[in-house]
């Protein structure tokens, strides 16, 4: 069962070796970083040690005086470009250097070059500002916070979800739990450091850069700098660790290219880790409060959830999970309010599920305490409350499969073992909890273009400005070219990663397989009839098949009947070498313009809640068992299972591996993973791996992983549904579940430590 | 990183004469324009993080004396070269055999790769991973002295509740100090003014209201050797680390516990406690709490009672008390079970 490449069941593809795998593991593979660029100068960051205030003065001297050192970009050095836009392209609409105002810690105020990295941090850890300090406040508790309801004020989140009179089924419910739940700060952290290269060639500019979005950002950087898009290239053919962290662009791109352009000479500028904290995107700290009332036949009544949310000064970034917490179960009746906390921080961004991580873990938190109010088995609490269809906008979901997931995972699990007594469960000092939550996720998908060619030795090249951040997606893109024209893998190449390549979406929202697979599907498709066209065609191989149908397989046209003709033979008739086909995808709902935009840099997303006819999303469910030492009270995770539904699976061995490291993630986000704030000056405290705590291998032991089969022909026409960001949901909600089953504690503010549970 | 000469001495004598000068006396090691590096673990971490900034460099790793690499083990004491690396000292069955306390301090602490490059005297001369400490921006009276402490009223989950000062309450992170403290260890030092030998008890310094001098050493003295005696307690003793995850963490609280046992009753206990304060900490006070007892939950209790009483927490770590006790209290009993 718990193997890397599971056998596929129904519904689910071959588990593919990833093709780029070796290249991988063998150091092979250029991160953007890694980009041997000739006469290459290093830029290193000079960043704000306050969180609120005016750079009064800023000394230059001494980093000046530092060996080796060619410029140094600060305020007025911009050469007139934009200031960046918040959205789904920009991180923030803060520009660091075109204003004095300091707006979060960590914020760039310079930008050292110099002949080597050395020199580059040398200079600019001498940089020393003057500052006009102004009180921060630097989160929810803090005063001079700004609150504001999160309807309406970002195109994420329209409106609160509603439905029923909550108010009168609150009053009239037998059980009710009202309670409290909180998430706090994160940073991605992924290994692979932040990083620009920038090179000019006459107006031309070449940016290499870890990017899930290089079409929004080839139009947004040309934006800010005032170039022809056209003129703008970026390039990122490998990630090392994205999950959202590399999503929206950056102020530092634009400004690592104006240095570049200053100096006449490619510029590198590798951000440490430190400084990560402060000049790129996280996950906020996030509060709730939900309400749940339900009867004693354990049919919830009402249910209300209400979030707040941490943001900058400036911009709007809200998650709003609470469109997914109200479309979980059959609720009676719903009332959500998500409110926005302005502070002085900079400005949150995704981060592997944003609502839902948060979100759900708050609902499921609160379910677990509703099965235990009810003294009800929780599984058997979530199947009662099982909907026919989702409650606020009364629509079918378009398959929804968590009940076979929670059959499945509960099975493999074990979950008849367990004593529901809270606390009876030990082996030796060791206090035994099993617990578990959902996970579910919104099924999307966008416009997305791809280009496929086809020679007729058999050959396949995909091409697609799509960006593999450690999905497999370059290798499903690959499989389902293979699977539609009848090759092996081991004729298939795949391009991506690079703005000059067919326009993709971002590589957000677990969108990326369904769209990049449906393209890639019609591109192969119009291959598909030009070849039958021509096999079936007068005085062709197959001549007088007729309407027989045709298919590729083994590197040859084939009839129903078992007729063949060679490949070669068939592009011979037709007298060319190869066969190209650009297609274009847009899902069911786009609006005319949804292409333009996708070229524009702004994919309109469908599915999730959004669509007319139904909802979709991928569900889960996941069991825990965790080990409490009696006497020290630490946490342990032996075991993890976890049941997943989402459509048709391209890739069982890519998808076990997308599920696998979210439960791991789920796990570190449960007991280990906070960014730690210092409250009096808005300033993150610990700024590194040491102190930023994720867990470890010797953390991680049994995790099994079952893929459930599921047919979903609503979704999108490679009937796919997103999983990347499944696997952590829903994880940390298991947990706290197994952790009051062991120890009767119930800890409903992240991460779960040793703190919580001693004394 | 600020430009740096970078010289390696071959003998130890020569590694004191470059060290020796007339600040060699009047700044502490870690502030020093000379300092020495052996695996560099510590010290190149602090010096890319401008937390110290040596102007030169002595590489103890070409001293040529054999003495500093090697184990010696005994009748009645193991021997440690200052340059014997973490991972072999932690590997070497002899070590564990004779007191496991030794070895499991080592084996859990770092990661294995940073067990096989940081060298036993630099381990025991590590600095505190204090936020604020790490991180220049930040007033520190430990780095700068008289600048104050944004540790005090700031995030403080990780910091020391016992040995504190007004001035300082970083915590003294390493494991293996926790074990040669509990076990009467000696270190020898070699300076300009000639050798000496020294209880492992008073390298480190308390920060009272000097918490920028972290040991007892001069700039221009090198740790050559660390020796501890075998005991009666030597080979029922445990090291028992609790942390946040299972690898690859710094102790929230730990217990360096050696008893030697007469069948129930205690004949003598030596117990140190790690994550908890300022400096490797000799809990005497549980010591004398079980000398002549039975050993039992109880009397356990007690013992941590005792070794806590004069604790005090800030905000975000008043958890490392009864952790800490906790944490003696279970490395009492599963010593206890030990064969002797
Ligand atoms: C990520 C990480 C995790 C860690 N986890 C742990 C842990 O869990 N437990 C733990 O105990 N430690 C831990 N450590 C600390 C590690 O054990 C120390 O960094 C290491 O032991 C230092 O040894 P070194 O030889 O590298 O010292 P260096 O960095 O070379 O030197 C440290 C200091 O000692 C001085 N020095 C070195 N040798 C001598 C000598 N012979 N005489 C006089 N002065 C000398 C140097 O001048 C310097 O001031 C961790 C370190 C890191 C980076
Ligand atoms: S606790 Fe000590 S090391 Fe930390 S900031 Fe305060 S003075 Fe500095």
């Amino acid at each position: 069962m718990n193997q890397a490449a599971p056998a596929p069941r129904e519904n689910q593809g071959d588990p593919v070796v990833r093709i780029d795998a070796r290249l991988k593991v063998t150091g092979q593979a250029g991160y953007p970083a890694d980009i041997v660029t000739a006469n290459v100068a290093y830029g290193a960051l000079a960043t704000s040690s306050i969180a609120r205030g005016k750079v009064s003065e800023l000394h230059t001297k001494d980093a000046r005086a530092v060996p080796g050192v060619l410029d140094i970009v600060t305020y007025g050095d911009m050469d007139k470009a934009d200031t960046p836009k918040f959205g789904n392209t920009g991180a923030s609409s803060i520009g660091p250097l075109h204003d004095k105002t300091v707006f979060h810690d960590g914020q760039i105020i310079a930008l050292v070059v110099a002949e080597t990295f050395e020199a580059a941090e040398e200079a600019a850890m001498l940089i020393r500002a003057d500052y006009e300090n102004e009180r921060p406040s630097a989160s929810f508790d803090s005063k001079g916070v700004k609150m504001e309801p999160a309807a309406g004020k970002s195109p994420m989140f329209k409106e609160d979800a509603k439905a029923g009179d909550f108010d009168a089924a609150w009053a009239d419910a037998t059980v009710k739990i009202d309670e409290k739940y909180s998430t706090p700060t994160q940073h991605h952290n992924p290994i692979e450091l932040f990083s620009t290269t920038a090179i000019w060639q006459g107006d031309q500019l070449t940016i290499h850069e870890p990017s899930q979005n290089v079409t929004g950002w080839k139009v947004e950087l040309a934006r800010q700098l005032k170039l022809d898009p056209a003129n703008v290239r970026i390039v990122s053919p490998y990630i090392g660790g994205a999950f959202g962290s590399k999503g929206p662009m950056t102020a530092r791109t634009a400004i690592v290219a104006v240095a570049a352009r200053r100096i006449g000479r490619p510029v590198r500028c590798v951000v440490n880790r430190m400084q990560a904290f402060g000049t790129q995107i996280y996950r906020a700290e996030t509060r709730h409060r939900i309400r749940m009332g339900a009867g004693k036949d354990g049919r919830i009544t009402a249910f209300g959830h209400e979030g707040w949310e941490v943001t900058s000064r400036p911009d709007p970034y809200v998650v709003g999970g609470t469109s997914a917490t109200a479309r979980m179960y059959n609720y009676g009746s719903v009332l959500t309010h998500v409110s926005l906390v302005h502070a002085d921080r900079n400005t949150p961004g995704y981060m592997r599920s944003p609502p839902e991580t948060p979100y759900v873990y708050a609902l499921e938190n609160a379910m677990d305490e509703m099965a235990v109010a009810l003294g009800m088995d929780p599984v058997e609490f979530r199947r009662i409350n099982e909907p026919e269809k989702e409650p606020i906008g009364g629509k079918p979901f378009s398959s929804r499969s968590l009940i076979k997931c929670y059959d499945q995972a509960s099975d493999a699990f074990g979950w008849s073992k367990r004593d529901p007594r809270v606390g009876s469960m030990r082996e030796g000092d060791w206090l035994v909890g099993m617990g578990c939550a959902t996970a579910i996720y919104p099924t999307a998908a966008a416009p997305c273009a791809a280009r496929v060619r086809f020679t007729a030795d058999g050959e396949v090249r995909v091409q697609c400005g799509s960006h593999e951040i450690g999905t497999g997606v370059r290798t499903v893109a690959g499989q389902m070219a293979a699977e539609r024209l009848g090759v092996g893998m081991d004729k298939v190449s795949v391009e991506m990663g690079d703005s000059a390549l067919p326009p993709a979406p971002v590589s957000g929202g677990s969108i990326s397989t369904a769209s990049v697979c449906s393209a890639v599907m019609k591109a192969c498709d119009a291959i598909r009839e030009k070849l039958f066209a021509a096999a079936a065609g007068r005085g062709a191989p197959l001549a007088g098949s007729g309407n027989a149908k045709l298919d590729l397989k083994d590197e040859k046209v084939v009839t129903e009947t078992g007729k063949s003709a060679k490949l070669a033979d068939v592009f011979k008739a037709m007298q060319v070498g190869a066969l190209e086909e650009y297609a274009e995808f847009a899902p069911k709902g786009s609006s005319p313009e949804a292409l333009s935009k996708l070229y524009a840099g702004q994919p309109e997303f469908h599915g999730g809640e959004g669509d007319k006819d139904s909802v979709k999303y991928a569900f889960g469910a996941e069991f825990v068992e965790v080990r409490i030492n009696s006497y020290t009270r630490e946490i342990r995770v032996p075991r993890i299972v976890g049941a997943f539904a989402a459509g048709r699976i391209m890739n069982t061995r890519t998808a076990r591996s997308q599920l696998m490291g979210g439960m791991i993630w789920g796990i570190g986000q449960a007991l280990h993973e906070a960014t730690e704030i210092d409250q009096r000056h808005a300033r993150y405290v610990n700024r590194d791996l040491q102190d930023y705590l994720v867990p470890v291998n010797a953390d991680i032991k049994e995790v099994d992983v079952i893929l459930v089969p599921e047919t979903d022909h609503q979704v999108n026409p490679a009937g796919v549904k997103g999983l990347g960001e499944l696997g952590n949901v829903g994880t940390a909600a298991a947990v706290a579940s197994a952790v009051y089953h062991a120890t009767g504690k119930r800890i409903r503010d992240l991460p779960i430590r040793i703190d919580d549970l001693i004394g | 990183m600020r430009p740096f000469v970078y010289e390696r001495p071959t003998s130890v004598s020569a590694a004191i004469a470059m060290a020796s000068g007339p600040d060699a006396v009047r700044v502490p090691p870690t502030g020093a324009d000379t300092q020495f590096i052996a695996g560099g673990t510590n010290l190149a971490d602090y010096m890319k993080l401008g937390v110290t900034r040596p102007e030169r460099l002595l590489d103890l790793n070409t001293l040529a004396e054999p003495a500093l690499r090697q184990i010696r083990i005994d009748d009645d004491t193991i021997r440690f070269g200052a340059l014997v690396r973490m991972g072999e000292a932690a590997d070497n069955n002899d070590v564990r055999r004779r007191c496991p306390l030794l070895a499991d301090s080592l084996k859990f602490a770092a990661s294995g790769q940073l067990r096989n490059m940081a060298s036993l005297g630099g381990n025991v001369l590590q600095r505190t991973r204090c936020e604020y400490f790490r991180e220049i921006s930040w007033p520190c009276n430990k780095r700068e002295p008289g600048s104050g402490c944004a540790a005090m009223e700031g995030s403080n989950r990780q910091h020391a509740v016992l040995g504190t000062s007004d001035a300082c309450i970083a915590t003294y992170h390493g494991d293996f100090a926790q074990a040669l403290v509990a076990l009467d260890a000696t270190v020898d030092i070699e300076g300009s003014r000639g050798r000496r030998k020294l209880a492992f008890a008073k390298l480190h310094r308390r920060p009272g209201e000097t918490p920028d001098i972290e040991t007892d050493l001069a700039a221009d003295e090198l740790i050559t050797a660390i020796e501890v005696p075998l005991a009666p307690w030597s080979s029922r003793s445990r090291y028992l680390k609790i942390r946040d995850r299972e690898s690859y963490a710094f102790a929230l609280a730990s217990a360096a516990v050696a008893l030697d046992m007469d069948g129930e009753t205690v004949r003598s206990a030596r117990i140190a406690l790690g994550g908890v304060a300022t400096v490797p900490w000799r809990a005497r006070e549980a010591e004398d709490a079980l000398q002549g007892k039975v050993l039992d939950e109880a009397t356990a209790q007690e013992a941590a009672e005792a070794a806590f009483a004069d604790a005090r927490p800030r905000e975000h770590n008043a958890f490392k008390i009864p952790l800490g006790k906790r944490t003696l209290v279970r490395a009492l009993l599963e010593t206890r079970n030990m064969k002797g």
